[in-house]
């Protein structure tokens, strides 16, 4: 693909915000670089931040290569960003309150019915029940994409466990050990406010029943989920147990922690486990990795679960070309950030317009993740497109399309020197007594010249991602 | 019709479990063919734990014991005033939208044949309306899946039991939700008691049957295990996706001990 | 505390302290099996030392006879082998690994630096790996575990788990290795006093890391009354009977005083104690070494049990 945006230049000029890097770049010689590099590396050894970000799995002692060359927002860019996203993360728990309630907006028919409450993700056991403050989705991952200087793509939301935010904080704690003096240089708004934000947003949802300074735990699947790390590593910054199912029992009408002190009533889950496990009696009753008994807890008031149970509904991938709509619905405003125009394929015509276009677009799985079985149209052979045209065709359904977007670029340390990679960014918005986030996020940057791919399970890594202060 | 029920489940455990958890549908539903006159659920060991009505209008109570515990007892006791509604479920406050019984669950997924079933059984409806629609698949169902105790068990799904052509009363009705909802209809699994016929017909004192939305009815109920639509007859409990969603007593003991379980069920029409 | 993360760190202590003591047994098997082959009570020295661990079984399933290598391979390389040296290390790690936010640093540090260089010795030819080379490193990264526990970790319930874990293994294997010595190595009443009889005195204080300290202790002549003092009621002998269950007793209070709450563990301990207090190595004798040692591993299981009912299995009310 020919014409990206550099975010660094424009024009063969440096672009303000990344001012004062230029003569970093320059005052840093190679053998330095890889010094620093290798201490980076150490250190995030050291640390043990050795796991795969969203679930893709594999190797848990595998590092994610760390690009030391942050990636920065004005002040102003940052801005419109952040309104963006809060009303983006506003507009999608009025959805999940309303779609759990009277379905206004199903009953305005500005979206189908099918899509909602025959989604998978739709909970009926939470109908009727809207848990306290009305938040469904306490921590909003939204990915973006850049592709101009004020032009930025949503590609999708993720309402249920969004991971990855503790590459935001090491990241930049990394960059301040090896290079204090840019932070001099540099005003950069500091992100490691996160987890007392965190704390406070799952604090201001404790339920009803709870009196006085709510018990707040993380429920982990255990330390053989890949996001394991993440897990252990908000607990302790938030100061509050990292709990296992079986650490956590219902009785009466509260669920009790097990300590050597005896039983220690708990009023807010944080959950980093599916749906599916939260309660055996409810879907597998196989599975031991949740609490017996936890959903009717839950429904009668004695403890709060964030994100709350059914939230996936609203980041389903055919569920978000309505984001937008949703936004003019309940808040009646313009959407700030765009949405990627998406193809259905289950739709007739979109899929006759997808198969015409199939060489300039990209083709994803409606569930896929992990930048796994998707098809990018422009950097691809013939033989691959028409491939995967044969896969489309057996299961339309199963395949949404997006233009390729031209990704902007970042300057990225590499082989030869520091050359532009692509990028995208996911901020983390909290949704409680208030809706925040932190000024920053985590950039994914795609290592190999060229390439649109940034999980790291295909060649991706991250970087440092600065906001500067006014 | 005053019928009376007496309902006792009582779980045994080979060696002493750490605690038991259960969620109950034990009450019966609140619509314009029931009335409680007076109804007690009793557990023979623990707490009562938190208790709300869902969104699908079941009263649902939860429970706990901690051990350990060898035994623990389940038991209903209660009359209800029943009126025939010819299986109309007039009166049901509940906010879960119809669309949402579309869903197919394991043991309702439809296979080939059960969605030949319901092919076949409006094969000749022509123009015929939901609720004609409705009883022609609740026919198919009951003749296509003969009622014999013993040839299924709990986790028997939809299409194995059309499979083996034999079944129970929960067989038919996962049967029925599969088949109608592979033609559109809604459907959704129902739980409760049937008081016992004069003539013999079998029958299960526990029983299940299915509901198909019928626009402009709304839920209506049809038991293909005995070819007709609850009457004063049966009591409704609650309903689900599948029998497990709907199941009565839900419940999980936590540790070593294997479960036994044994269950009595007794419905009797009152003297008037 | 979670429940939980007390076992945790209950059970990294119990399988650092197996550790060590495999690589003990390890280092008493292959002194005695250095002495003149011609007086053996056993059909070999390791054979004895297979069955004292309870391990012949498994052994026997898996080599054959037991020949030198293959019980330097099971006791310390074989995974299959639930208390062989890298079984035990790579659980501690592993229970480490699952609470690593309730250690030090140093004390992951050195966890995970034992269990990473082991899985380098795994990969070693065998012949660069001298017995006396194993079992040294083993009890080197004990101590240098132990030594960051103690320099670095806040003197809280962690604390007083971590060392609950360490003492009661440590009575046990102590009970044992000395039930070794008595029972299995020298079954025949001919041989008390015999040179035979001293040199596995010896070697099993050598084994204790013990030899010096007790010759400071006692000088003179090694006989089993003062063995059987230094080991059992010595309250200087780090690793005697009496040392690890004040030990114990001492942590458990600490719990009762901080969660302001006495429960059965802690009489029971207090009891333990008071009567091996109380004895004297003739009390000892008198009931007969194997018997004394039977009921006191017997009693440790016991406090081990209550252990686990009140703090660890998160059941008590």
């Amino acid at each position: 693909m020919a014409e990206f945006f550099n975010e660094m230049y424009e024009a063969g000029q440096i672009r303000a915000p990344y001012a004062r890097l230029g003569d970093w770049t320059e005052a840093m010689p190679a053998e330095l670089r890889s010094l620093k590099q290798a201490e980076a590396e150490a250190l995030f050894r050291r640390i043990g931040i050795t796991f795969a970000v969203y679930g893709e799995g594999g190797d848990p002692d595998r590092l994610i290569p760390f690009d030391m060359f942050p990636r920065v927002f004005t002040h102003a860019e940052w801005r419109r960003l952040e309104r963006g996203i809060v009303q983006r993360a506003k507009a999608l728990n009025a959805f999940l309150v309303d779609v759990y309630n009277r379905g206004e907006i199903v009953r305005a028919g500005r979206i189908p019915a099918h899509l909602v409450y025959r989604n998978e993700a739709f909970e009926t056991a939470v109908v009727g029940f809207t848990p306290p403050r009305g938040v469904f989705s306490h921590i909003v991952g939204v990915d973006l994409v850049r592709t101009g200087p004020d032009d930025f793509f949503v590609l999708e939301d993720n309402c249920r466990t969004p991971s990855g935010v503790s590459y935001m904080l090491e990241n930049r704690e990394i960059m301040m050990r090896l290079f204090p003096a840019l932070f001099r240089e540099n005003r950069i708004e500091p992100v490691d406010g996160y987890s007392e934000a965190l704390r406070r947003t799952l604090a201001s949802v404790a339920p009803a029943k709870c009196d006085g300074e709510p018990t707040i735990v993380i429920l982990t699947p255990g330390p053989l989920n890949s996001a394991y790390y993440e897990h252990s590593f908000l607990a302790d910054l938030m100061g509050v147990e990292l709990v296992e199912g079986q650490d956590l029992f219902v009785e009466g009408e509260h669920v009790w922690m097990r300590t050597t002190r005896g039983p220690q009533r708990v009023d807010v889950i944080y959950r980093r486990i599916d749906d599916a496990f939260i309660d055996p009696l409810c879907s597998r009753p196989d599975s031991m990795l949740g609490v017996p008994g936890l959903m009717d807890v839950y429904r009668s008031g004695g403890v709060t679960i964030a994100s709350a149970p059914g939230a996936g509904v609203a980041d389903d991938k055919a569920v978000y070309t309505f984001v937008p709509e949703m936004i003019r619905f309940y808040l009646g405003e313009e959407p700030i950030l765009q949405n990627v125009p998406t193809w259905q394929c289950a739709k007739r015509d979109d899929l006759k317009y997808v198969l015409e276009h199939l060489a300039e677009l990209v083709v994803k799985e409606v569930h896929g993740s992990g930048g796994y079985g998707m098809l990018v149209g422009p950097k691809s052979t013939a033989e691959q497109v028409e491939a995967f045209r044969e896969r489309i065709i057996a299961n339309p359904a199963n395949y949404i399309a997006q233009p390729t977007l031209a990704l902007s670029a970042c300057p990225t340390f590499v082989d030869e020197g520091i050359a532009p990679r692509h990028v995208d960014l996911r901020p983390y918005c909290l949704v409680g007594d208030r809706v925040e986030l932190v000024p920053g996020g985590l950039t994914r940057v795609a290592l190999t010249e060229g390439s649109l791919v940034v999980n790291s399970s295909q060649g991706g890594g991250v970087k440092d991602t600065w906001v500067l202060a006014e | 019709m005053i019928l009376t029920v007496h309902h006792s489940t009582r779980y045994v455990y080979d060696q002493p479990v750490r605690g038991v958890v259960q969620s109950h549908r034990l009450t019966p539903s609140l619509f314009d063919g029931q009335r409680l006159i007076d109804w007690r659920v009793l557990v023979s060991d623990g707490t009562a734990g938190g208790a709300f009505r869902d969104g699908a209008g079941d009263w649902v109570a939860s429970h706990s014991a901690h051990g350990p515990l060898s035994e623990i007892t389940v038991t209903v006791e209660g009359q209800v005033e029943t009126v025939d509604l010819t299986g109309v479920l007039r009166g049901h406050r509940e906010r879960v939208p119809p669309e949402a019984y579309l869903r197919e669950t394991l043991p309702t997924r439809p296979d080939v044949a059960l969605i030949e079933l319901g092919r076949e059984a409006l094969a000749d409806a022509g123009r015929a309306d939901a609720l004609e629609r409705a009883h022609l698949l609740s026919v198919a169902v009951g003749q296509a899946i003969a009622y014999r105790p013993g040839a299924t068990h709990a986790h028997t799904t939809a299409a194995e039991a059309l499979g083996l052509g034999e079944g129970v009363c929960q067989d038919h009705a996962h049967a029925l939700c599969a088949v109608a909802r592979a033609q559109d209809m809604p459907a959704r699994y129902v739980s409760g008691y049937l008081h016992a016929t004069e003539d013999g017909t079998p029958h299960e004192a526990a029983h299940a049957w299915a509901e198909i939305w019928v626009p402009g009815l709304g839920w209506v109920g049809f038991d293909a295990s005995n070819g007709c639509c609850p009457d004063d007859r049966y009591i409704r409990l609650g309903s689900g996706h599948d029998a497990r969603a709907a199941a009565p007593i839900r419940g999980i003991a936590r540790g070593q001990g294997r479960e036994s379980l044994d269950v009595t069920v007794a419905v009797e029409a009152a003297q008037q | 505390m979670l429940s939980r993360t007390a076992e945790n760190l209950y059970w990294i202590a119990r399988y650092m302290e197996r550790a060590e003591k495999t690589a003990r047994l390890l280092e008493v098997g292959a002194r005695i099996s250095l002495m003149p082959g011609a007086a053996h009570g056993y059909r070999s020295e390791w054979d004895s030392i297979l069955r004292a661990s309870g391990m012949a079984e498994c052994f026997a399933r898996k080599y054959g006879d037991p020949v030198q290598r293959n019980v330097e391979s099971y006791l310390f390389f074989d995974l299959d082998n639930p208390s062989s040296i890298a079984s035990c290390i790579g659980q501690a790690r592993e229970n480490g690994r699952v609470v690593r936010t309730a250690l030090t640093t140093q004390v992951w540090d050195a966890l995970n630096t034992a269990y990473q260089e082991l899985k380098e010795l795994a990969r070693t030819e065998r012949s660069d790996l001298p017995l006396s080379m194993l079992t040294d490193w083993t009890l080197r990264h004990g101590a240098q575990l132990r030594g960051a526990i103690d320099a670095t970790q806040l003197r809280n319930d962690n604390y007083d788990f971590l060392h609950l874990g360490y003492f009661l293994e440590r009575a046990d294997n102590t009970a044992r290795l000395l039930d070794v010595k008595y029972f299995v190595l020298l079954p025949r009443v001919e041989f008390v006093g015999s040179g035979l009889d001293n040199y596995q005195w010896t070697t099993l204080l050598r084994a204790l890391s013990a030899h010096r300290a007790f010759h400071w202790a006692y000088g003179g002549e090694v006989t089993a009354a003062k063995i059987a003092h230094f080991l059992i009621l010595n309250p200087q002998c780090p690793r005697s009977l009496l040392t690890c269950i004040a030990g114990m007793s001492d942590h458990l209070d600490r719990l009762a005083r901080g969660y302001q709450r006495s429960t059965n563990v802690q009489s029971r301990a207090r009891a333990i104690l008071g009567e091996l207090s109380e004895l004297s190595v003739d009390d000892i004798f008198d009931e007969g070494m194997h018997e004394f040692l039977t009921r006191f591993i017997g009693d440790v299981g016991g406090l081990a049990g209550l252990v686990n009912d009140i703090y660890l299995s998160g059941d008590m009310r």
